[in-house]
């Protein structure tokens, strides 16, 4: 730096490097600066309009808001909120006529049902898939849903009942009560069924001493009668004379199994589970869905496939 | 140099010639380019070519069939054009239309230079008409750099003021010719002035009001050295061979002044001390007349939009002055030089260019033929791909979805068809569609095993609907049924 100044007059910080190269005082151009005073006033607005600034500790001690309230009054959860009471209001005229409506109804109904049929997913996904699969095909232990075998009827109003209360088989373990010629007897029989020939005779006598028609029905079809509404009277028993099989995979060795350990017996090691949860009912643990949702999955699994 | 008085002037004007080139400097942005206006013929098809904009202010009023016949209705997500419907379903055909028109400007930019810049370009047309309505309130470049260097008078500001209005005036009808593409023109005239419109309506008016008034009333030139991306891309297009206006500098060079009271068709009229000079009498015309203030002369530059202004000016001081015309011309680096032309046949980007051009536009036009009423589309449910039902037969999902492109609500009727025989179940309802909207359905094929032949068999779904006129409209789809391996 010289101490002279050796450019005097002109518009300079008086620093010199090499004789002649020198800072100069120019302004910023007019636009940058009227940019620059802009931003901060933007700044400031933007602070006043909206939270920005940390919350003072006692304000924080009382309504744990971290930030100060802007004068608009605006919060991230509350637009939430309103985003939410919008999609709300737009799903209301369909969820109303939904809630008006038997199941029946808003199945005739295609704008209705196709609705129903997309709001449904996502709440089959959350409660169903896990064990029944992403489109209802079932996984080993649990049942296919897009098939048109039910156990416990496959109409609207008995997938709704099923989906509410839940089911839980039973069928008594045979391992001390059958001998083993007797077991294979049965779980030819069954096997001899599925595959649609007529069973042996000892398979019959069998099936028609031991028990098993009380639960199974005298055709061995699972069903015990049919009442007046043509829904089926079964106590969740397997059909026999169909090619699909309850416990996967079928064949000989699984209905042995079945039959030795039978469905959901308490102390029996290897006993069958099969329980389906109650999802309805108010006040219950496992009531997790209301009327409304129930009707709406009654539907949506009614249309998977299978539905009576 | 002549004594100035010593004769009469060869050269009509000669004078004023040189007065009008006085000012003049390389255009940084720094100040407001003032460009001379010259009638000529590069300026006639100029006006030609820019008349093409007269569709945009009046295209809008064309009425087919009762309605505009070109509407972009962007609400309801349907374009009509001349009584066709275009769905965003079609919208492959927009990027045909897009890469044609792409590909369109790649090839005059590589035969011609960026004649798109200088004849075609909102930007110079719009300044084009700026400048002239200028010209008209506040006179000649001169005139308009005095009036611009004058204190405030009322005259100035009112010329001022009326220019001012007059380009926001142009501005506005820009803005509005725009939107009446998207609202309909007359729509638009009822509910823009009754103040029903939307806000889009006003907000986009009032956005080409003032983007037009700014781009073409202040930025003018600048827009195409600073702003537009198209000038770069154009710009490194060229190759030698492309016509671009061009200054013959073998003929031009040494360039010098024209002296009053030399002939101009003799050696006379050489600068004292010049041994030979070329026909470029410096008289600078050409930069007077730039509406982006280059010198051509400089050769082929950035700000050049090869509007061909110069060669204009040029031929009227070539005739003046007793030289052939075409000192600056349209002519390829190659010509200049004396290299000759190449045929444009022979060169490889013109066929390339060319069959890219006319692939995109048998597209668009095997688009617009089979245009459709209704169209069909069908998903395979994947989760599960297939089920066994309780008598042994296999069940495939099928979610068909049929879209409605008529102008009026339709009844759709769906048939499945396969080589084998199959049982379906969910069509035997009859499908109703809104016009524009997409209607699913769900259906359902199952298959004896016996008739399994193979993992997966081919499957036929058609829709079929009779319009409001009576034709029958129809649209098939193949999908596939999935059965398990054996």
């Amino acid at each position: 730096m010289a101490d002279e100044n050796p450019f005097p007059g002109e518009n300079n910080t008086g620093h010199f490097w090499d004789d002649n190269i020198r800072e100069l005082k120019n302004p910023p151009p007019r636009w940058w600066m009227i940019a620059f005073w802009l931003s901060i006033a933007w700044w400031v607005l933007y602070g006043l309009l909206y939270p920005m600034w940390p919350a003072p500790p006692w304000e924080t001690d009382k309504t744990d808001q971290e930030f100060t309230k802007g004068v608009l009054d605006w919060t991230s959860i509350k637009e939430f909120e309103q985003g939410m009471a919008q999609v709300d209001a737009v799903r209301a005229k369909y969820e109303d006529r939904i809630a008006q409506m038997s199941a029946e109804e808003i199945l005739a109904d295609p704008g209705l049902l196709q609705y129903t049929l997309a709001s449904s997913k996502v709440v089959f996904g959350d409660y169903c898939a896990a064990c029944h699969g992403s489109g209802g095909q079932g996984n080993p232990g649990y049942p296919v849903l897009a098939d048109n075998a039910w156990l416990w009827g496959g109409s609207l109003g008995k997938i709704a009942e099923t989906i509410t209360g839940g089911r839980k088989g039973n069928m008594i373990a045979h391992q001390n009560i059958l001998s083993k010629q007797e077991v294979d007897t049965l779980a030819q029989f069954a096997v001899d069924l599925s595959e649609g020939k007529e069973g042996s005779p000892e398979g019959w006598n069998l099936f028609n001493t031991k028990g098993c028609s009380g639960c199974h029905g005298p055709q061995a079809n699972g069903t015990l009668g049919t009442l007046p509404n043509g829904d089926p009277i079964t106590v969740g028993a397997a059909n026999l004379t169909d090619t699909l099989w309850r416990f996967r995979p079928g064949g000989f060795e699984s209905a042995k199994h079945t039959i030795l350990y039978g469905v959901n017996q308490s102390g029996v090691e290897q006993t069958r589970n099969a329980v389906m949860p109650r999802f309805g009912g108010a006040g219950s643990a496992e009531g997790r869905l209301d009327e409304q949702q129930i009707k709406k999955l009654a539907i949506y699994v009614h249309e998977l496939g299978g539905g009576q | 140099m002549t004594d100035p008085t010593s004769s009469a002037p060869v050269v009509d004007g000669l004078d004023d010639l040189y007065a009008e080139s006085e000012h003049w400097q390389v255009n940084d942005g720094g100040e407001t380019i003032h460009a001379k206006r010259l009638p000529g013929r590069w300026r006639r098809i100029k006006w030609w070519a820019a008349s093409v904009w007269l569709i945009f202010f009046l295209g809008p009023y064309v009425r087919w069939n009762g309605g505009q016949a070109v509407l972009f209705d962007i609400p309801n997500r349907q374009y009509h054009l001349f009584g066709a419907t275009v769905l965003p379903q079609d919208f492959w055909m927009l990027s045909l239309l897009l890469l044609f028109f792409a590909i369109l400007l790649a090839v005059a930019t590589a035969l011609a230079g960026r004649v798109y810049c200088g004849f075609f370009c909102f930007q110079t047309v719009w300044t084009d008409i700026f400048t002239l309505i200028e010209e008209w309130l506040e006179g000649n470049p001169r005139e308009r750099r005095l009036l611009e260097r004058a204190p405030w008078t009322p005259r100035k500001l009112g010329i001022k003021s009326v220019k001012h209005l007059l380009w926001m005036l142009i501005g506005f009808a820009t803005g509005w010719s725009f939107v009446a593409w998207f609202y309909g023109v007359f729509p638009l005239w009822r509910d823009f002035f009754t103040a029903q419109a939307n806000g889009a309506v006003y907000a986009f008016v009032a956005l080409f009001t003032v983007g037009t008034y700014v781009l073409a009333g202040w930025l003018r030139e600048q827009v195409c050295f600073w702003l537009c991306p198209y000038a770069r891309i154009q710009g490194v297009m060229l190759d030698r061979t492309t016509l671009v206006p061009a200054y013959d500098l073998l003929r031009g060079e040494p360039r010098g002044r024209l002296h009053k009271g030399a002939d101009a068709r003799s050696d006379a009229g050489l600068d004292a001390g010049a041994q030979k000079q070329g026909d470029c009498i410096d008289c600078n015309q050409c930069v007077a007349v730039c509406p982006t203030g280059i010198d051509i002369r400089a050769g082929q530059q950035e700000g050049c939009i090869t509007c061909a202004l110069c060669i204009d000016a040029c031929d009227q001081v070539m005739d003046k002055v007793n030289r052939p015309r075409g000192l600056i011309r349209y002519a390829s680096l190659d010509e200049i030089e004396g290299r000759g032309a190449k045929a444009l046949l022979k060169r490889v980007r013109v066929w390339v260019y060319f069959a890219i051009l006319a692939l995109s536009l048998v597209g668009i036009v095997y688009g617009f033929s089979t245009l459709t009423n209704i169209e069909l589309k069908v998903l395979h449910e994947r989760s599960p791909l297939f089920v066994q039902l309780s008598d042994g037969s296999i069940q495939n999902k099928y979610t068909l979805k049929v879209l409605n492109k008529a102008n009026d609500d339709l009844t759709a009727e769906v048939a499945v068809r396969a080589d084998v025989p199959i049982e379906v179940k969910g069509i035997e309802h009859r499908l109703r569609i809104k016009h524009g909207e997409v209607t699913p359905m769900i259906v359902f094929v199952r298959i004896e095993p016996e008739h399994l032949t193979g993992e997966t068999i081919p499957i036929f779904f058609s829709a079929r609907a009779t319009l409001a006129n009576g034709t029958e409209a129809t649209a098939e789809r193949e999908s596939a049924f999935f059965a398990e391996r054996r």
